[in-house]
């Protein structure tokens, strides 16, 4: 029996951090929301690793935050330890990291969702998107209800017929022992979506009071911890220490033992795994050559035993686990809580999303996170931002909101999904980004927030506050190239302290900054009129000083990138009608159906040589239409 | 490939194919044109190109503004927008100097700010402004891909040998330092070694002296050397590698300096009356039966293909055999000498040979001259000419690896005034997308395919 449950603008099926992002996106923006869950109890759960960002990923919270989502505020309010990564390299890779408190991390954000304007929760099981027309009208649940809708986003996670594998144990599961989402994947497949099987995996949890951390390398956090938000003034609490231990060869000779009881090498796992999430086992056998392999023991809660075991992920038999997870240094009593597994689930090709998001295939329907193929609570976050805002923006027949990969990592992250597919889960890296030197952590709220805010995103308290920041970092940066430092005994002393050649004529204070050796702090003796400014806005001009020639660079590569972007492809273009394009261009342009020559352009089977043909049919398509123009004027 | 699709650079490239005469035309078009001819040229009475009128021919010379050396007599025009071809500012220089020259000029012209044109470019520029109706659109379009093809096919038969293994180890260097930079960038946490400045620099050292070596052979001449390509093609023992020993001892042989060892042919290179001729050898094939069997017919087209000229030999005093009657199937529509060797072993002198067989004896040293003449005349009555492709790539080439030079030269700098690693690998990965320029191939995911294969990362 089926039944009317209500009536929304958007339904988005999934609680996890693609979902969560999507539902309070769309809600903030005014849509009446419905945001379903397999269980109340998962919102927000990380199944994975207890920590929020890293390299790459943490420029992704952060560029959430900056438009206006929830990640970064809720890092900032449930972490148990920060570390900014890579501050022995320059500020373009510098990375923030923080471990979470992951009940903590569930309950702030349930509440948030909770409690936001125009959004209900409910723990219901979506089984079929109703489709008419080829345009999604509502969603059915496991219950019989029917929810209607104008637009929906899928956030489904790895629950679509998951599959869990522990050794020749298998069976059909969700992560974390939650139940899977059996029937959905019909429906998708039954409405022209066509699904790809992926795998990941994740270690097993350990009782902490069964480790020896003597025998470890304790791990702690910053001194100075750095928030994700930028409307977090300062972090203030007592961090956890995490701790380092390795495998050696007697790990290593129990693997290679037991290798033929990996599914993973007999042939039962069908899913493509990652190549940045290796198993143990496949690590050893990969790397015969290293001796041992690192070993990083994260609490996963301040109110839990449960430790995070990275390193040791494994689908060998629950009991081969044990033995080798105690033969490492400090786990030789182990007790696990939680087994290791890996898990095969449903995902689609990300080939059939537009840049919104909404897929090509039903009007209507967006996708975010995993079930995009990509992997990673902040992909997924970032992924579910942009599909919520886009659903927002879809109902209200506004122009699909898009960042592109001069913006920022969400925008390299979905074009790069969208344009080039995916053959493995995805995963952020900061080598995939060819503007990096502007795509820093740092600025994200310089990059985004203006975006967010004209969005409905950003609070105007909070966008005036940037604005104030704007002025300040554009201000001081006026100001310090018209501070001239003199070639005096007293100043060349000072310069002689910081190891810093001495001066024989007057140089501004930029020109000081720029030397690799001083920084902007430092150079307070030869300011005396230095006002008063914010760590984040000396951090900015520091930056902007010292890199100033390379960010002048790009800047420059930007703009002819944004050049080509704006050629746009007429929605429509039929492709194979082009003659002098190559097949194999083609196929790939009519499968992708790129927005603009500069998509295109980024089609692997795409040559330059079929790109010149591309733009000389659009001339001939454009003056084409002119004619008729001119000849309809004429009747 | 920015710049490529905006169609708002200066792009240069030699317009007509090279006779034996060696006139040739280089063409340059776009916003810089005339600021680059007027560059390069000197006029006796010291007129300017940029005060010349529209559609004026000037004759002059041009000049290496870094050298102040002339280079080569020239007539010169421009063709101010939009009254020109590509309805761009337009300027040709017409030289006569032979392909040195025009190779010389071309790279002059390329130093002062032109882009090579790629293939069609100049036919894609004339549509996009407006200059080429509709109707032609289609034309168009066929050109580009047909032409790259082409081009390609020649860049890669340049590529064979010692330089490609060259380019391979130089790439695969700079991949193996970006992958070691981006693995410490994305990857900080683990037990990686940091790649050290004093390590890149040393190997970027070595990499610089690699590309100066191609540089200097490039320029020179010594590995694209340009010539009528010509094969010597027949069944063994008909008298090939006579007729190449006779050719190579009354003509000074230039004795390449890349041997094609590792492939079934050899290249000789001679001068015939002042015409340079390449003069591809089929050693490798000569001990075998039949040609087309040995190399299957894909490869005896594509060697075809890549030829201007065949001379095809035959032993008069036996029949055709079955081989020979089908590689003169394949010969029928290319440019072709046919030569009958072995006239001595007739039984009876005075057997009239049919045309267009020219009769030859090599142990009697007779038919040698008249096949010398044929060949030249073949140049100079324009059956024959080389086509300006092959110009075109070496200096592309040059140009590219001159590119990767600077970028790496740039990455030197980067370090010594310390600046942090991921701005170093700017300079390292401009310097890897200029390499792969030269063989088209994009580098794309292969850096990260590249951490995953050295490197034991993931949690």
């Amino acid at each position: 029996m089926t039944y009317l449950g209500g009536e929304y603008d958007v339904i988005v099926i999934g609680a996890g951090h693609a979902g969560s992002e999507a539902a309070l996106a769309s809600a903030r923006l005014g849509c009446k929301t419905l945001l379903l869950t397999l269980s109340l109890d998962s919102v927000a759960m990380m199944p994975c690793n207890p920590s929020i960002g890293g390299t790459g990923k943490g420029h992704l919270v952060r560029e959430i935050d900056a438009l206006g989502g929830e990640m970064g505020k809720n890092i900032d309010a449930t972490m148990i330890q920060s570390k900014m990564l890579n501050t022995g390299k320059g500020p373009a890779v510098h990375s923030l990291r923080a471990q979470a408190d992951k009940k903590a991390y569930q309950f702030r954000m349930k509440e948030v969702i909770e409690n936001q304007e125009n959004l209900l929760l409910k723990q219901q099981e979506a089984t079929e998107i109703l489709v008419e027309n080829g345009e999604i009208i509502g969603v059915k649940v496991h219950t019989g209800a029917v929810y209607t809708c104008k637009a929906a986003v899928i956030c489904s996670g790895t629950y679509l017929k998951g599959r869990i594998f522990i050794g020749d144990i298998q069976y059909d599961s969700g992560p974390n022992g939650l139940f899977p989402a059996m029937s959905l994947s019909d429906s998708l497949e039954k409405n022209g979506i066509e699904l790809q099987r992926f795998k990941t995996g994740t270690p097993a949890r350990v009782d902490a009071k069964t480790l020896d951390y003597s025998k470890m390398v304790i791990q702690k956090g910053d001194d100075h911890i750095v928030p994700f938000s930028f409307e977090t003034d300062h972090i203030d609490m007592e961090q956890v220490p995490c701790y380092l231990t390795y495998t050696n060869p007697e790990t290593h000779q129990m693997i290679n033992d037991n290798m033929e009881r990996s599914p993973l090498y007999t042939g039962d796992v069908v899913g493509v795994g990652p190549r940045y999430c290796p198993s143990i086992e496949t690590k050893v056998l990969r790397f015969k050559d290293k001796d041992r392999h690192q070993i990083f023991i994260e609490p996963e809660g301040l109110n839990t035993n449960e430790a995070y075991v990275q390193g040791m992920s494994s689908s060998l038999p629950e009991d081969v686990q044990i033995a080798l997870y105690r033969t490492v240094p400090g786990m030789e009593k182990v007790e696990f809580m939680r087994s290791a597994y890996a898990i095969e689930y449903d995902c689609i090709h990300p080939t059939r999303l537009k840049p919104s998001l909404e897929s090509k295939d039903v009007k209507g329907l967006f996708f975010g996170g995993q079930i995009n193929g990509t992997s990673g609570y902040e992909e997924a976050a970032a992924q579910g931002l942009i599909a919520g805002i886009n659903a927002a923006q879809y109902l209200r027949s506004e122009q699909p909101f898009v960042i592109d990969r001069s913006d920022g990592y969400i925008g390299v992250l979905i074009d790069d999904i969208i344009t080039k597919g995916v053959d493995e889960p995805y995963r952020m890296m900061t080598s995939r980004s060819e503007y990096r030197l502007l795509l820093r952590q740092d600025n994200a709220d310089l990059r985004l927030t203006p975006m967010g805010h004209t969005l409905g995103l950003i609070s105007q308290e909070r966008y005036n506050q940037f604005l104030d920041k704007k002025a300040a970092i554009e201000n001081e940066i006026k100001r310090i190239a018209e501070v001239i430092v003199k070639p005096t005994e007293e100043n060349n002393i000072i310069l002689d302290s910081l190891a810093s050649s001495k001066i024989r004529h007057g140089v501004t204070l930029s020109e000081l900054i720029r030397r690799p050796e001083i920084k902007y702090l430092q150079t307070k003796p030869f300011d005396s009129e230095r006002p008063l400014l914010h760590w984040s806005v000396v951090e900015q001009v520091e930056v902007m000083i010292k890199y100033e020639g390379y960010i002048k660079k790009q800047l420059l590569q930007v703009e002819q990138f944004k050049k080509l972007e704006n050629k746009y492809i007429p929605q429509g273009l039929d492709f194979r009608t082009i003659s002098g394009l190559r097949i194999e261009a083609i196929e790939k342009l009519h499968e992708i159906k790129p927005q603009s020559i500069g998509q295109a352009s980024r089609i692997s089977g795409v040559s330059p040589a079929d790109l010149s043909v591309l733009l000389i049919a659009l001339e001939q398509r454009r003056r084409n239409s002119e004619t008729h123009k001119g000849e309809n004027r004429n009747e | 490939m920015e710049v490529l699709l905006l169609n708002d650079d200066t792009i240069a490239a030699v317009a007509t194919g090279l006779g034996g005469a060696g006139i040739g035309i280089i063409r340059i078009s776009g916003k810089n044109a005339v600021d680059i001819g007027n560059a390069l040229f000197v006029n006796p009475k010291e007129k300017t190109l940029k005060d010349a009128e529209s559609h004026q021919l000037l004759y002059g010379r041009v000049r290496d503004p870094i050298t102040k050396k002339d280079i080569d007599e020239v007539l010169i025009s421009k063709m101010k927008a939009p009254h020109s071809y590509t309805a761009e500012d337009v300027v040709e220089i017409n030289c006569h100097g032979g392909i040195v020259s025009l190779r010389k000029i071309l790279s002059l012209v390329i130093k002062a700010g032109a882009r090579l044109a790629e293939p069609g470019e100049f036919t894609k520029r004339a549509f996009l402004n407006g200059r080429i109706d509709l109707t032609q659109a289609e034309s168009v379009m066929d050109i580009i891909n047909a032409k790259t093809e082409k081009s390609l096919e020649y860049s890669v038969g340049q590529l064979e040998g010692r330089l490609s293994q060259k380019l391979e180890e130089l790439d695969g260097a700079l991949i193996g330092i970006l992958a070691h930079m981006e693995v410490n960038i994305d990857y900080p946490e683990y037990d990686i070694e940091e790649i050290s400045y004093a390590f890149v620099n040393n190997e970027i050292i070595k990499l610089l002296n690699i590309i100066k070596e191609l540089l200097l052979v490039a320029e020179t001449g010594k590995i694209y050397r340009e010539g009528i390509t010509t094969a010597i093609l027949g069944e063994p023992n008909v008298g090939k590698s006579s007729l190449l020993n006779t050719l190579l001892m009354e003509e000074k042989a230039i004795v390449t300096e890349i041997p094609g060892t590792t492939r079934d042919t050899i290249e000789e290179y001679m001068n015939i009356q002042g015409i340079p001729f390449k003069i591809i050898d089929t050693a490798g094939i000569r001990e075998t039966d039949n040609l087309v069997e040995k190399l299957g017919v894909e490869k005896s087209r594509k060697l075809l293909k890549q030829t201007n000229l065949v001379i095809f030999m035959r032993d008069i005093s036996k029949e055709l055999s079955p081989g020979e009657k089908e590689l003169l199937e394949l010969l029928k529509n290319r440019k072709t000498i046919y030569i009958a060797n072995k006239t001595d072993s007739l039984e009876r002198e005075g057997i009239k040979i049919p045309t267009p067989w020219i009769p030859m004896s090599l142990m009697k040293e007779q038919g040698i001259d008249i096949l010398k003449n044929k060949m030249v005349e073949m140049v100079y009555d324009g059956t024959v000419n080389q086509d300006a492709d092959y110009l075109i790539t070496n200096t592309r080439h040059i140009q590219l690896l001159e590119k990767t030079k600077a970028s790496l030269e740039n990455a030197m700098t980067t370090m010594k005034i310390k600046m942090p690693i991921e701005v170093v690998s700017i300079d390292i990965m401009d310097a890897l997308e200029f390499l792969r320029g030269i063989t088209g191939k994009a580098v794309g995911i292969d850096i990260i395919n590249q951490i995953f294969k050295n490197f034991c990362i993931g949690k």
